[in-house]
């Protein structure tokens, strides 16, 4: 069975108004997007205008404002971990710019998994 | 609502016959005897290894007296280390139906598929006996899990199953969350809505342990498919999961197994005790939901953003799916559409009240979406787990 929203309630949303981007706090120095955006398009945040630097699909993030390395990126008014990249207002922040501070992140491509990496030719192990 | 009543007085919101398997070397012929029974509202679960543990023993007595199990058909190969006598005896006291069928004593495949089919068809008559009786909110346990997760789960799927868990413990049920290597850097502010400061200290606890357990794994709770949906790190995922967890004081820590003493919140510890054997602390997302159905999940509230579709041997399970383009591509395995908290065509506290409302209706006999779908996932594995101490449960 399936449950479809209604909107039933007074004072509930009223309209379809699909926002490009989510600002969750006030702290936050990123924004989450809930539609796909493409580079170049001008979005509405929270009010301000911020100029899309990046093609990116719902769930991603972009830079609030400029970010350099080492700055903590915040989400839900908490630190998700730190920049290795400096990224400017409206560019995508993931995993080329941002790691954690706890752990590793695994993906397919980039590596970082429970493998070991081939020991390069001629060094020996210690 | 309407549950089945057992002979310990807890109520079932179903009345399943399980074929269980105690080795791996039964598991064809298991399959064999729930596939040709099928129409008898008959699962498959079992335990692969050979190797005796006391985890794998105590959850699979658990999991044979569940509130919503009505009898069982133990399938041995005969020579496994599990303890099919203890496991048979604990169901049989239970007041449910019982047979132990050992392959190599009734003389191989062919005839214990034929005695197998053969029993779960008198055990469904008799289970037409079973009474029935109300089924209110307080007789309720709820667990919660997420699986294959994006960026949109922790802004709209897991708040809005939040908000339900703080509806149902308000009705008086009890509601369980988990995977607390899913919850490294919130376990300041989860020790603060504790009802004891020794609770909240275990559950600080319990997630440095699940830290320590990962980092020597080498791997955290995080797979590919949660950073092709826009989650960079495993605190950022954390915080996400953590929203499924509402608002309400935490009234406990359980280990897997184990059962609530009184309704409320409870936090469920996934990751093993004591020194770092036996693998990964959960393989997947269904050794999550076994677990909490081992600790009397009468059904799981499972959100998603990528697209998960599977559901559980034993106990149901609700999708809501958290991202509304997931949501529109895979529609006829979800339950619940909180990507529309997204689009603006629903508030979070209304999405809320439409999970609560499908809780009743499932409770009530309606089949969720992967129900329908036929999922029944199963998984266990090894594990080595303490019992809880005094500080884990202030209410009992």
């Amino acid at each position: 069975m399936t449950v479809q929203p209604e909107d039933t309630r007074p004072g509930g949303a009223s309209s379809a108004t699909v926002h490009a981007v989510l600002l969750l706090h006030p702290d936050d120095n990123v924004v989450v997007v809930c539609r796909t955006v493409t580079a170049g398009e001008t979005v509405d945040m929270a009010g301000v205008p911020l100029l899309v630097r990046s093609s990116v699909g719902v769930g991603h993030k972009l830079a609030r404002q400029a970010l350099h390395v080492g700055d903590k990126v915040r989400r839900y008014g908490a630190p998700i971990g730190s920049m290795t990249q400096s990224a400017a207002a409206g560019e995508h922040v993931h995993l080329h710019n941002l790691q954690s501070d706890y752990l590793h992140t695994y993906t397919l491509d980039s590596g970082n998994a429970f493998v070991e990496e081939p020991t390069p030719a001629g060094e020996a192990h210690s | 609502m309407n549950g089945y009543l057992r002979q310990d007085g807890r109520k079932g919101i179903r009345n399943v016959l399980l074929v269980a398997y105690l080795v791996e070397c039964a598991h064809h012929v298991s399959r064999e005897i729930a596939v040709q029974t099928r129409d008898q509202d008959v699962q498959l679960i079992g335990f692969s290894g050979c190797y005796p543990n006391a985890y794998a023993q105590g959850l699979m007595e658990r999991l044979c007296t569940h509130p919503n199990v009505g009898g069982v058909l133990l399938v041995s190969l005969g020579c496994e280390g599990f303890n099919r006598h203890r496991l048979a005896e604990t169901i049989r006291e239970s007041g449910r139906p019982v047979q132990t069928l050992v392959i190599q004593e009734r003389g191989g495949t062919r005839k214990t598929i034929q005695e197998g089919t053969d029993w779960i068809r008198a055990a469904r008559s008799e289970l037409e006996n079973v009474p029935r009786t109300p089924f209110d909110w307080s007789d309720l346990i709820v667990g919660t899990v997420c699986g294959g997760s994006d960026g949109t789960s922790g802004i709209s799927a897991n708040p809005a199953v939040g908000g339900a868990f703080d509806l149902l413990v308000e009705r008086g049920s009890t509601c369980i969350f988990e995977e607390t290597g899913e919850l490294i850097g919130c376990e300041a502010h989860m020790a603060g809505r504790a009802i004891t400061p020794q609770l909240g200290q275990a559950l600080v606890d319990s997630v440095h342990k699940a830290a320590r357990y990962y980092t020597t794994m080498g791997h955290g709770s995080f797979a590919p498919g949660n950073a092709d949906g826009g989650l960079t790190t495993q605190e950022e995922k954390s915080l996400g999961a953590y929203a499924k967890s509402g608002f309400g004081p935490i009234h406990g820590l359980i280990r897997p197994g184990e059962t609530t003493p009184a309704p409320g919140l409870y936090l469920m510890d996934v990751v093993p005790d004591g020194e770092v054997r036996f693998g990964f602390p959960n393989i997947n997302d269904t050794s999550e939901n076994i677990e909490m159905i081992a600790s009397g999940a009468h059904m799981i509230l499972f959100t998603t953003g990528r697209g998960s579709v599977v559901g559980s041997a034993i106990s149901p399970v609700i999708k809501v799916c958290g991202n509304p383009e997931t949501y529109r591509r895979m529609q006829d395995d979800m339950d619940v559409n909180a990507g529309a908290i997204l689009e603006g065509t629903a508030t979070l506290p209304q999405v809320s009240a439409q999970i609560v409302d499908l809780i009743e209706a499932v409770a009530g006999g309606a089949q969720s979406a992967s129900e329908s779908l036929g999922h029944q996932e199963f998984v266990l594995t090894y594990k080595t787990f303490e019992a809880s101490g005094p500080a884990c449960l202030p209410l009992a």
